[in-house]
Formats: structure tokens, sequence, C-alpha cells
């Protein structure tokens, strides 16, 4: 029988594989990929617990959660589309014009 | 908490975490998008054995057919991959990020172990009446004002989207 514990591990190592994505890859638009792994791994606990201590508000939330994420990522790809135009690049080491 | 088969859970999360290990360490980003879509299908996979029909759907529509296409557009767009990582090797912080994950992973996991479970015993309360009625009703009723946000910060992001990418005098 699945456990609550079940789906949070699942969720866990998801979101892992996500942080190391971000950190890992160079590539903006995988890494922007690895963010949307990481927001799944959030939605999965919200669906998890809205399973497991009956209760509707957790899928409204994980609802919110892919709005904002449908948001996130419009904006992201095109900054990225703005940066490749500028400077014909997608890779994150190149863009270090902050940096004081 | 209505019981669920564990080995459809196990079956599904196996094909997510296949799908997301591979997001993560293709070279070619069309390769990471395709395996992207195959974990969103599974993650909506869980969500029906969870009971959450609606969100299954929506995650479906929303994430494959919506984001991934707008995935897909721009890495048809900006076409050369990037020189370093022509094949994945590894990174120069990849051992360190490899361990700041499992750290956090392992942090969350000792919390979850020393927290337990317990499960609310009132069963079958989510399925009384449908899942999508249940969902707009709660959403309607008392999540107005997050959803008429939500709906301006869309409204927002898709101006600015355009606005950024549009080619022209004021870029």
């Amino acid at each position: 029988m699945l456990t609550v514990s079940h789906v949070m591990i699942l969720s866990l190592v998801l979101f892992g594989i996500g942080v190391f994505g971000v950190l890992t890859r160079r590539n903006i638009l995988i890494v922007l990929m690895s963010l949307e792994l990481i927001l799944n791994a959030a939605n999965l606990n919200f669906v998890a617990f809205s399973w497991a201590h009956p209760g509707i508000q957790g899928q409204v939330f994980a609802l919110f959660v892919i709005c904002v994420a449908a948001g996130e990522v419009a904006v992201g790809l095109a900054i990225l589309i703005t940066l490749f135009r500028n400077r014909n690049s997608v890779n994150i080491d190149e863009f270090h014009l902050m940096k004081g | 908490m209505t019981e669920v088969s564990l080995p459809l859970f196990l079956l599904f999360s196996a094909v997510g975490l296949f799908g997301a290990v591979m997001v993560v360490t293709r070279t070619q980003p069309v390769h990471s998008a395709l395996y992207l879509v195959l974990t969103l299908f599974a993650v909506a996979a869980i969500y029906v054995l969870l009971h959450a029909e609606f969100l299954a759907v929506v995650q479906i529509l929303v994430y494959a057919g919506g984001i991934m296409v707008l995935f897909l557009f721009v890495i048809f767009l900006v076409r050369p991959p990037v020189p370093g990582e022509r094949r994945w090797h590894g990174g120069r912080h990849v051992l360190l990020s490899a361990a700041l994950a499992v750290i956090l992973a392992a942090a969350l996991a000792f919390n979850l172990v020393e927290r337990g479970s317990r499960a609310a015993a009132d069963a079958g309360a989510l399925l009384a009446g449908g899942n999508m009625e249940q969902v707009s009703m709660t959403l309607f009723r008392y999540y107005i004002l997050p959803f008429e946000t939500v709906s301006i910060l869309l409204l927002v992001s898709m101006i600015g989207a355009i606005a950024l990418a549009r080619k022209g005098e004021g870029a």
C-alpha cells in the first residue's frame, strides 16, 4: 500500500536531480528545464498531502504553482532569446556582465 | 487517504526518475526537452493515482502541451549548441554540486523519517463529488483573490515576454 512517504521520497529525488541540473549544466535551456523538475517535485508534495490528509487545498495550490511556472518560463525564455541575439551564446559562463 | 496500488506508483516513479536523469545528462537540449515531457507525463500519472485528476489534465495541457512547445520553439531559434557542451564532461563543479544535492536530499529525508507520517483516517472525502467540481468550488469560493492575482501575473509576464523578445527600436 502506498503511503505519503513513498511520494515524498520520489519528490525528494526529483528535487535533488533538478538541483543537480541547475548547478552543473551550462546551457541556460537545460537549467530552465531543471527548474521545471524542481517545481514538479514541489507540486508532487502538495498533491501527496492533499491525498493523505483529505482536503482539496493542496491541489488548488499546485494549480497556482503551475501558473507561476508558466509565467516564469515565458519570461525566462524571452530573456534567453534577447541574450542570444546580443551575445550569440546560451552558455551561462559567458554572462558575467553584472560581476563587479 | 484511499488505497493506492504500490506497484503502479513504483512503475510511474521509475519512468519519471529515468526521464529526469536523462534531462540533466543529455547534451542536446532537444533530447532533454523530450525526456522532460516523459517525466511530466509520469508525474501526471501519479497525480491520477493520488486522485487529482483535474490537476493531471492541467499538467498535460499546460506543461506538456504549452510550456514544452515554447521550449522546443526556443531551442530551434537558438540553434548552435554551447561549444563546451558537445559531450557531457561533468563540468568543473560536478562533485560539489552532487554533494550539495545529496546533502539537501539527506536533510529532507532525515526530517521525513524523523517525523514519520500519520495518515488521516477520513477516507473518501476527496472522492465525494467530482475532483474538478471540488477544485473549482474551493478555488472560486476561498481563493478568488489569489486567482485574480495569478491572472494578473500571467498578463504581466506575457507582456514582459513580448516586450523582451521583440526585435526593434526599444530593445
